[in-house]
């Protein structure tokens, strides 16, 4: 009763919403950041920049999702590309039969594609939940190094089956060559669109903070840290583990539906395990488990990938050198680095 | 009597050419403490852990309240009333003792796949679990993390996470094991006072414990149920005290 009531008081309304550790404050700082840096890049003519600023918002969200079974739930996935490809695909594929309006997949009787992003995105979130429940249930009965040797063949499966199907591009990938639309919001503008995947970013954030608060979150935490404890207790973790991985497949997947409409573009690269061990690295630089860990990550990532990429071919050399530097020094990643330890009640 | 509220049936449980479990029939009667003692590698942590469902028999039964639970999963048995605790004490370290305790109060309540009410301010889980750790002289080391605990604390923890199951029937293995011996005359007096309200089934090296508390003892050598019978009858029992000796002397 007391707690419902404070929640009323306009001091506690207001307490959430101003940063309270030093944590809160550096999160605040990565996002107000990335946005600021988009806002400045607009004004100044670099469209180059905002759409980099769009990049590193949707990598950042594709992230986020890995971070829930990696880092949250100690699930080491080496296969979310399949995810991130799944949601690339049904941008690109529902846009394709959009533009040449003719029914999808070449069945007389289905819709002729749709470029509404609402509609793409509810597709792409159903497929990859359901995406996410089959390689989840097949993935959790192993563990250790089996589970990421699982994941990656899975996503390796789709790598070869989008290059070798060329009804959709095959190994070329498919051109989306008008930007999916978005109800009254002009998805071609630049600022817009990184306006869309920034709100997309936070969305996540937000769903994965509630998510990790909740009784769910601490079922995952606790499966993550000792299953024996979980089940002892009589909740049999599988299940729990299992859901999580299902929610983070939809994310990853829904920023795979952002990025091909971000390029104009989707293609098997999409797919790969390239991309599978980009996402990992960025969950562990930014700080695995740590909420914000893997917009940090991200905007190193992104920023490295693009300023030591244009000067030396041999920029992943360095990345290197600083993962492990992080591993070996910097437990909790960037966030670790800059706010110091995660803390419990 | 009334019917016993756990019932082990003629278990057989062998690791390689090792046979750890022997043909071991045991039961439990409400209100009742049943010791299990016996040398190390007797077979007495693997039997609980058959108990719990943590290991497979290769043979054998086991009931609980009538009910054959020798094919449920460990969280099932959980959830039909067995509480217990572990020899070496299985906690999620790197949390608090509160957050370790709250996560048995949140499954006895069945209700972990919600996932939007924060649980920091949840009075549901909160308050109960507060309860459980005054009852355990916890109350200040609740916001402490297990891993800088001592290990008669978390003992301590262990037991409140069993209790807050509101289990039918507890297994503890060793319980004191690592206590002080004020903190184990303080367990010793727990367990007593507990066992009105729970049947234990209790795995204790301190014999002085076992022959204050225990309804009935059960001794174990070499897998097998050696004798069995009340404190007296097995205090001097000449094959106990033979196999006593013997562990006695290493
Ligand atoms: N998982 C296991 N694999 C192989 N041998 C085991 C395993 N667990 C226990 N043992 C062996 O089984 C015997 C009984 O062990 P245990 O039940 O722990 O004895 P106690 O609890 O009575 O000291 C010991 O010889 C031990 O080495
Ligand atoms: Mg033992």
């Amino acid at each position: 009763m007391t707690t419902v009531l404070n929640s009323l008081k306009p001091q506690a309304l207001v307490s959430t919403l101003i940063p309270q550790t030093r944590e809160h404050w550096i999160n605040l700082l990565l996002i107000l950041g990335l946005v600021g840096a988009a806002l400045l890049a607009q004004y100044l003519g670099e469209r180059f920049y905002v759409n980099l600023a769009s990049r590193i918002a949707i990598i950042a969200m594709a992230a986020v999702g890995l971070n829930l079974a990696l880092g949250f739930g100690g699930m080491v996935s080496f296969g979310h590309a399949a995810f991130f490809g799944l949601g690339g695909y049904v941008a690109g594929i529902c846009a394709y039969h959009a533009f040449n309006m003719n029914p999808a997949l070449g069945i007389g009787f289905l819709p002729e594609g749709t470029n509404q992003m609402l509609t793409i995105w509810a597709f792409t979130l159903v497929l990859s939940g359901l995406l996410g429940l089959a390689i989840g249930k097949i993935s959790l009965g192993t563990s250790g190094v089996y589970f990421i040797m699982i994941t990656l063949a899975f996503a390796q499966m789709f790598y070869y089956f989008g290059i070798s199907w060329p009804a959709y591009g095959g190994e070329d990938g498919l051109p989306i060559y008008l930007r999916n639309e978005l109800p009254l919001i002009d998805t071609n503008n630049r600022l817009t669109f990184f306006f869309v995947a920034a709100a997309m970013l936070l969305i996540s954030l937000w769903l994965s903070q509630r998510l990790m608060g909740s009784r769910f979150g601490a079922a995952l935490t606790m499966a993550r840290l000792n299953p024996v404890r979980l089940a002892t207790t009589g909740v049999d973790p599988q299940p729990i583990k299992l859901m999580a991985f299902v929610i983070s497949a939809m994310i990853t997947a829904l920023a795979g539906a952002l990025y091909a409409d971000l390029n104009g573009f989707v293609g098997p690269n999409m797919l790969s395990w390239h991309f599978s061990g980009e996402l990992i690295v960025i969950v562990i630089l930014g700080g695995v488990g740590r909420l914000y860990g893997p917009l940090a990550g991200a905007i190193l990532f992104v920023l490295m990938e693009t300023w030591l990429g244009g000067v030396t071919r041999y920029w992943q050399f360095w990345l290197g050198l600083i993962l492990l530097g992080v591993v070996l020094f910097a437990r909790g990643g960037l966030l670790g680095l800059l706010a110091g330890r995660d803390k419990d009640v | 009597m009334s019917e016993p509220i756990l019932r082990i049936e003629q278990l057989n449980k062998s690791f390689g050419a090792l046979k750890a479990t022997r043909e071991v029939s045991l039961d439990l009667y409400p209100g009742e403490i049943h010791a299990l003692i016996g040398p190390n590698g007797a077979g007495k942590s693997t039997l609980i852990g058959q108990v719990t469902g943590n290991l497979m028999p290769d043979s054998g039964r086991i009931f609980l309240a009538g009910e054959d639970i020798t094919n449920r999963k460990v969280a099932e048995r959980a959830q039909l009333g067995l509480g217990r605790s572990f020899q070496i004490s299985s906690l999620a370290v790197e949390l608090s003792v509160r957050r370790n305790v709250m996560m048995a109060i949140q499954a006895t309540q069945g209700s972990s796949f919600r996932f939007w009410k924060p649980v920091r301010s949840d009075s549901a889980l909160l308050e109960p679990t507060a309860d459980i750790l005054e009852r355990l002289g916890l109350t200040e080391r609740a916001s402490t993390l297990v891993a800088e605990l001592s290990h008669g604390e978390r003992r301590l923890v262990e037991m409140a996470c069993a209790l807050a199951l509101k289990p039918r029937v507890m297994l503890l293995d060793e319980p004191m094991a690592g206590m002080g011996s004020e903190g184990a005359n303080r367990m010793v007096a727990f367990l007593a006072e507990l066992k009105q309200e729970v049947p234990i089934l209790l795995i204790e090296h301190d014999m002085d414990a076992v022959f204050q508390l225990a309804d009935r003892v059960s001794v174990l050598v070499s897998g097998a149920v050696l004798a069995h019978g009340s404190s007296d009858e097995i205090r001097n029992h000449p094959a106990v005290r033979e196999a006593y000796l013997g562990e006695e002397t290493d």
